[in-house]
């Protein structure tokens, strides 16, 4: 996985809440079994006005001039700013691989839902939690300045602004080591493979009826 | 000190390693594998020249792209030739690592979330596992049973444990009992319409209280299933005398002493009396009605005897404009009846509402009378093979068949459009699956969740309507 420590980036606002996994990445895109090239097809029905196909050239088609994505300014942005409860609904680990696709490293917000938040960090995507009237603020800076860029800093675990006001967050100390030095923790949890082996067999006397 | 909650016993049980930073490793009983999620794992562990920790902890079956029609040929049949190698590459992984899968062609083929419990693969006590999100549905039996990403799988494939950090306790109680006509799916949405789509979000939710303790071991799915749309990957019950009498004797359960020591055990799965929660949400089942969604969100529902809200009301700013925007997209008006949304289509199906029982609920409302002709579709959709079997056994496929309702085979079909079962643009649909996202059940599509009694209520009248009417 690839390592991040810190991060400094272009911040599109997605100013809705609940913003679920289907938005993220449409189901017909699902279809494909690679990890890769999802990144045209992030937000898919937002971003274009028709109907999106696996397999299509997404270059050609008519986009929605309206979505921020299609905006000049917003077309190299590596930081999403967003709602509540981003990333809700299905567990497909296509929505943050079509982020990171994109080019997103990082996503702000006020709440995640769970199974998202998970995803991201084995992705090398920091999902990153500020109170509401944190993120209100960056989207109101954001909204003011073209080329509005923020600092995102996950050893020190700051979001930096423009002006300097230092944002701090909490994130679990395995994932931020995880993160920090691109480990592959299946790597990490088979290090314990004999502790597993030994729990594996206690549990073969204790409830039999689990294996067979 | 305090006793345990259920989380905390499935837990304690689980562990195999606490580490000092505060995540745990838990060993996976139970892994469920379909077409969608698992390939980029399967590749995952061939890159890195890994193998399976323990075969016969998987269980593999093709569910999301599967076609409802034209099964004879199976694979062959699946027209969408990128649905097709999704499910020929789901076939090619398990025949190479030797996971049992019940391939297309399979008559205990079926929703994921359907077979694990049909066939006992789905056990008290259990940690169960699979890459979609409702698989909070084997909560009902008293299991710790979450969605995972497709990392995960492959972590589980590799190691048969999850790196996981303990969730908080909710307790969600519903009081008193349920109205007739009244089922588990009109509890859940109730109980999200009460807490919200992020009400749940990092708590393990155990349903609780006197009317959970009277419904079915299927209606206790319904409720497990949709945990996640109130924002928790865990949703559970208690074991009681329902759970062991529906484990009981299925092909995957334990038999003569390993049955009576698993037994033993599974009683044990409830919380303890002095157990604390974190949250505990109380809900008065009497006052549950017959639910219908309104918007893009489940949390945005109400009674059938209702109306749209009006975004005027909404003090919340963005709760303001979720609802503005909702209602652009479903085509609705404010303070409109429900009772006044005209529909399209009706799916009957998914995860959610898809076994013997949900059909004998939506048989009983249709029999006699026919679908309205203003539709242009109604679908029923069993949850796998082994339903399909039992509906036609009981005349059930007859009765919707006269009713004018299409018969079909199982698949997740409209829930998600992942196959050619999908709405039109600006379609509306009665459907009992899970979930009214933008464009879940077709490009522009406008999903009304609702029970499978409310889905055929409205496939006879074309538009909602209260089922209790129709009911005796």
């Amino acid at each position: 996985m690839r390592v991040f420590k810190q991060h400094q980036g272009i911040v599109a606002p997605m100013d809705r809440s609940n913003v679920d996994t289907d938005m993220i990445i449409p189901k017909q895109f699902l279809k494909s079994i690679k990890r890769t090239g999802f990144g045209p097809n992030l937000f898919d029905e937002l971003r274009y006005l028709d109907e999106g196909k696996p397999d299509q050239d997404s270059s050609k088609r008519p986009l929605n001039p309206d979505f921020i994505l299609n905006q000049k300014r917003y077309q190299n942005a590596s930081i999403l700013l967003a709602r509540r409860n981003f990333g809700c609904g299905s567990s497909r680990e296509h929505a943050p691989w079509a982020l990171e696709d994109f080019g997103f490293r990082v996503i702000i917000a006020p709440s995640f839902a769970d199974i998202f938040y998970n995803n991201c960090f084995k992705n090398g995507l920091l999902p990153i939690v500020l109170e509401e009237n944190s993120v209100d603020k960056l989207f109101a800076e954001n909204a003011a300045k073209d080329g509005y860029q923020l600092t995102v800093d996950l050893e020190a675990k700051t979001v930096v602004t423009p002006s300097g006001e230092s944002f701090g967050f909490t994130v679990d100390d395995f994932r931020r080591h995880c993160l920090l030095n691109g480990l592959d923790d299946i790597g990490v949890t088979l290090e314990d493979a004999e502790l597993i082996k030994s729990y594996e067999n206690s549990r073969r006397v204790t409830a039999p009826w689990l294996f067979h | 000190m305090a006793g345990k909650t259920l989380y905390d016993k499935l837990w304690d049980d689980h562990l195999v390693k606490q580490r000092d930073d505060g995540s745990a490793l838990i060993y996976i009983d139970r892994h469920l594998l379909h077409e969608v999620t698992s390939p980029q794992a399967f590749e995952g562990l061939r890159l890195a020249g890994r193998k399976p920790w323990r075969i016969d902890a998987n269980l593999a079956v093709p569910d999301h792209n599967v076609p409802t029609t034209d099964r004879a040929r199976g694979v062959e049949g699946i027209v969408d030739p990128v649905s097709r190698i999704q499910v020929e590459t789901l076939d090619k992984n398990c025949d190479e690592f030797g996971i049992l899968e019940f391939k297309i062609k399979d008559q205990r083929q079926g929703i994921v979330h359907v077979i694990g419990p049909e066939q006992g693969a789905t056990l008290p006590g259990m940690t169960i596992v699979c890459g979609d999100s409702h698989t909070s549905t084997h909560g009902a039996f008293g299991t710790l049973a979450h969605g995972i990403g497709t990392s995960e799988v492959e972590h589980v494939l590799a190691t048969q444990c999850l790196v996981q950090q303990k969730m908080k306790n909710m307790l969600v109680q519903v009081n008193g009992t349920l109205a007739p006509g009244i089922t588990g799916k009109d509890v859940v949405l109730a109980i999200i319409g009460t807490i919200g789509t992020a009400g749940g979000t990092g708590f393990a939710i155990e349903f609780g209280g006197e009317a959970i303790r009277a419904l079915s071991m299927e209606a206790r799915m319904t409720i497990c299933n949709m945990a996640i749309e109130a924002g928790a990957r865990v949703g559970m019950v208690a074991v009681d005398d329902s759970t062991i009498d529906y484990v009981r004797n299925r092909p995957f359960s334990p038999t003569g002493e390993a049955w009576d020591r698993a037994v033993e055990h599974w009683r044990t799965l409830h919380s303890d009396v002095d157990a604390e929660f974190d949250k505990v949400v109380e809900l008065n089942a009497d006052d549950i009605k017959p639910q219908v969604t309104w918007g893009t969100s489940p949390e945005m529902v109400t009674g059938v005897d209702g109306q749209v809200p009006d975004p005027a009301q909404e003090p919340d700013p963005i709760k303001r404009e979720g609802i503005v925007r909702a209602l652009m997209y479903m085509g609705l008006k404010p303070n409109m009846a429900i009772t006044d949304i005209q529909l399209d289509r009706v799916f009957i199906g998914s995860c959610t509402n898809s076994r013997i029982e949900d059909l004998r609920e939506a048989a009983a409302v249709v029999k006699g009378r026919k679908v309205s002709p203003s539709l242009k579709q109604a679908m029923v959709v069993p949850g796998s093979g082994l339903v399909k079997v039992q509906a036609e056994k009981e005349g059930l496929d007859k009765i919707f068949i006269e009713a004018g309702l299409e018969w079909r085979d199982p698949g997740c079909s409209m829930c998600l459009a992942m196959n050619a079962d999908k709405l039109g643009q600006g379609e509306h649909c009665a459907s009992t699956s899970n979930r009214n996202f933008e464009g879940r059940q077709g490009f522009g599509g406008r999903t009304h969740l609702v029970s499978p009694a409310m889905a055929a209520a409205a496939a006879i009248a074309g538009h909602f309507t209260d089922v209790r009417e129709l009911i005796h």
